[in-house]
């Protein structure tokens, strides 16, 4: 019954993808029907094979970790390809001739930024916290995962909306909305995979043989609910044609902008911060075998977190069409978030206390601490520039791409870093990493990576922003805007440098990953790792 | 599980919650002082700052605060705290004939400092942030104009544009693509005369049958002796500046299928004062008549 259903799904999706692919009125479009044809074409011939056949019994009884170890390795992939893109588009932005004539329009900077950053936030971070979650969750419960092959489902489904939006950037089809741009019919797929990545979630928390929830799953289970709402929310809008991918917004002019950045600033919120602290709940703790610092300190600063978080985002429309009381509730739920912001920060260092001498020795650990640095500092910063008054001079300059990194490379870049270490040996029955020394160069690079990155964007950041607004003694303009652009030159090329080094520790965290997977674990005697 | 045992965490002697998840415990360490002090007091500067500033929404509009404050107004005294004093040399300006303002004139210097600032933020994109132009954008520093540089022209121009089709002053000029109706070898004649106009290395014999080429479909807007005319925006083809490029190849391009530069008309864009400051600045620049 069950088969005879999927075949007619696959069928009948086959079948409408072929017609869309006959009478897509664009190039994304047609691309993406021809791609989900023969997807769903070859799913259906195999499990057409499949019919009749006996199928040998899945063993249920442990933990479900296939889908897991595809999480590893497609969060590595993903890592490389973003930090790759992220690359090119900053040696772009230092030498634009790097926007060549023969990849003209596919290769251009505007077409390769989205195309970075949801590399970076959705594949690289989203497989991370699928991949972490469902390993969470089934330790933290003490029970398999829900749904059988469910979980499967919402790891392939949510890597071809990866390869959707990130085809249809190149390929020309965005809406224009931050962090938003995949168009109606690729935001639909990614809401039905979502619903299943909450089934998946909630079932094996409903059949959790511990009585109390552990922490790590309040953060992800309020990740997984809040980015429901907020995709459902900031992407309504109606198709031109159900045969083309362009569509139309909804909301229109401030509204459009204030449920835009409401999106944008949680996705910040819930997908980079409450869904990282899920994994840094359980992880450090983990690794560094100890308790969690403060039980009331994590319920205290997770409700304040989650509370506080959804009203920040108009801090991102500052001095806009934006009326000024939002402006001023924006900011000052920013300024009051800094506190529940650091809970984590505390909950995690703390962790430590006991476990300090293993920064010597654990690479991994080092990773972790250094992360937990970098998120206290960014989300010191992040309440400091939703101040107006500094965001008249941070708003629209490279200070805010600063900022952002030092999050994103420094706490979700690390901390996952760390999670890979930590995942590949258990994963597949190794003792430990392939290299420790390869983890130690990767920490390094990473970490003189962000530095340079961070420190050249607030360079150039608050040198163009002073640019930008001065005025001789008759109020005046100084600067033209290519003056501006020609002075902060030399930040760029620094800005690449540190990119480039970050790149390369990732490479070198999936050249271990890839040693370690095939099972060439050194007989010499480990290095770095602690007495016990 | 060891649910309802609490205990002590050997290493810091902080008693646990009893809980275990996966061999992880949880130490009952009471929050942090300063952390929930320095909350406290974020939410307390909050309260304060929401009450000075415009912040909650109602029905029909938001509380106002009790300092009055809305970015709009900030902007606006800040504007009209500048206009005002600048306002007497800004009317002296406004009422001034350019051609007679005396170099020392408070006016002036308003002028050309005003000027520079609509250029760096109307101008630059095209003619450059120094005004030296670029291919296809003429360079402002030096003498060689092709509308004329004498401050009533170059207020025309900024004013009206050039070939725009929004402005029915626009300068205008047309200069037909002789690539439809001159064969290939009269075009590479007429270069070769050109090239020999302007100074530049060219073969004679062929630049002698370029000559008659040029008299019939060239010289009536570049003149016979090739120095062009203000009046059809035709360049001068004897020095060595050159807007589209003075070499063979170009040269060839620009015959066969002509050009067509756009200037927008800053007229409608730009006030009175603006205009007559922005000309003072290009003026200035080194090359004014």
């Amino acid at each position: 019954m069950w088969d005879t259903l999927k075949l007619i799904l696959l069928g009948l999706t086959a079948l409408i993808a072929a017609l869309a692919a006959n009478w897509g009125h664009d190039l994304a479009y047609q691309v993406h029907a021809v791609l989900i044809m023969l997807i769903a074409a070859g799913l259906f011939v195999w499990q057409v094979g499949q019919v009749g056949e006996r199928h040998p019994a899945v063993d249920a009884s442990g933990y479900a970790d296939d889908v897991i170890r595809a999480g590893v390795i497609a969060t590595g992939f993903w890592g490389i390809v973003g930090f790759l893109v992220g690359v090119v588009i900053a040696l772009q932005l230092a030498y634009p001739a790097l926007n060549f004539d023969w990849g003209q329009p596919y290769t251009n900077f505007g077409r390769l930024r989205p195309l970075h950053t949801s590399a970076v936030i959705f594949a690289f971070g989203g497989n991370a916290l699928i991949m972490s979650s469902f390993y969470i969750v089934q330790r933290t419960s003490g029970t398999r995962l829900w749904g059988g092959n469910l979980a499967w489902f919402v790891f392939w489904g949510y890597n071809l909306f990866i390869v959707l939006a990130a085809t249809g950037y190149v390929l020309g089809s965005t809406q224009s909305k931050e962090y938003a741009e995949p168009e109606w019919y690729v935001d639909l797929w990614l809401t039905i995979v979502w619903v299943a990545f909450l089934a998946v979630y909630m079932g094996t928390i409903f059949n959790r043989r511990e009585r109390h929830i552990y922490v790590a799953n309040w953060f992800l289970l309020s990740f997984i609910i809040t980015v429901a709402m907020l995709h459902v929310v900031n992407n309504i809008s109606i198709p031109v044609s159900i045969w083309g991918s362009k569509s139309v917004q909804v909301f229109a002019g401030v509204q459009d902008a204030m449920v835009q950045w409401w999106y944008g600033h949680n996705a910040v919120g819930f997908f980079l911060t409450a869904g990282f602290l899920g994994m840094m709940y359980y992880f450090v703790p983990k690794q560094a075998n100890r308790p969690i610092y403060s039980y009331k300190l994590s319920i205290i600063h997770f409700w304040a977190l989650i509370f506080l978080y959804i009203w920040a985002g108009p801090h991102h429309l500052h001095y806009t069409a934006l009326p000024d009381w939002a402006s001023t509730l924006g900011m000052v739920f920013s300024v009051i978030l800094w506190m529940p912001s650091w809970g984590g920060m505390i909950n995690g260092l703390m962790t430590l206390q006991g476990a300090w001498d293993k920064l010597r020795t654990d690479p991994i650990i080092r990773m972790m601490v250094i992360s937990l640095a970098f998120y206290g500092m960014s989300t010191f910063e992040g309440p400091m520039m939703s101040i107006r008054a500094v965001n008249s001079l941070s708003h629209y300059t490279d200070w805010t791409i600063g900022h952002v990194h030092s999050g994103a490379l420094g706490w979700n870049g690390l901390i996952t870093f760390a999670v890979l270490y930590f995942l590949t040996p258990r994963l597949w029955g190794r003792k430990e990493m392939h290299s420790m020394p390869a983890i130690n160069w990767h920490f390094w690079l990473a970490t003189i990576g962000i530095v340079l990155y961070a420190a050249s964007m607030w360079v150039t950041g608050i040198l163009e922003g002073l640019m930008w607004r001065e005025v001789d003694s008759q109020g005046f303009l100084v600067n033209s805007f290519a003056d501006t652009v020609e002075a902060k030159y030399p930040m760029y090329v620094v800005r690449a440098l540190g990119g480039v080094l970050y790149l390369a520790g990732a490479g070198i965290m999936a050249w271990n990953m890839w040693m370690t997977i095939r099972g060439g674990a050194r007989a010499a005697a480990p290095v770095g790792v602690p007495a016990e | 599980m060891m649910e309802g045992r609490t205990d002590r965490d050997p290493v810091t002697g902080t008693e646990t919650t009893g809980h275990d998840w996966d061999g992880i415990q949880e130490l009952n360490t009471p929050l942090p002082r300063w952390w929930l002090w320095t909350f406290y007091l974020t939410i307390v500067w909050g309260i304060g700052y929401c009450i000075a500033y415009p912040a909650w929404p109602l029905i029909d509009r938001a509380t106002a605060g009790l300092l009055g404050y809305s970015t709009r107004a900030e902007v606006e005294a800040q504007i009209a705290k500048v206009d005002a004093r600048n306002a007497e040399v800004a009317a002296r300006l406004a009422s001034a004939d350019l051609a007679t303002l005396e170099r020392d004139d408070p006016a002036y210097h308003y002028g050309v400092a005003g000027g520079a600032a609509v250029f760096r933020a109307h101008c630059s994109q095209c003619h450059g942030a120094g005004a030296a132009g670029a291919l296809g954008y003429p360079n402002l520093l030096d003498d060689d104009w092709l509308w004329g540089g004498t401050l009533d022209a170059i207020a025309a121009t900024v004013r009206h544009g050039i070939r725009n089709d929004t402005d029915d002053d626009a300068r205008w000029s047309e200069m037909p693509a002789y690539g439809e109706f001159l064969e290939v070898e009269q075009i590479a004649a007429a270069t070769e005369f050109v090239l020999q106009l302007s100074g530049q290395a060219h073969d004679a014999q062929l630049a002698a049958s370029g000559a008659v080429v040029f008299a019939d479909e060239c010289a009536s807007c570049h003149m016979e002796s090739g120095t062009g005319d203000r009046e059809n925006g035709a360049p001068d083809l004897t020095d060595a500046i050159w807007l589209y490029g003075g070499s063979r190849e170009s040269i060839i391009e620009s015959i066969t299928n002509s050009r067509f530069g756009v200037m927008p008309a800053w007229g409608p864009r730009l006030d009175e004062v603006e205009i007559k400051a922005v000309t003072l600045y290009v003026h200035q620049l080194g090359g004014g008549e």
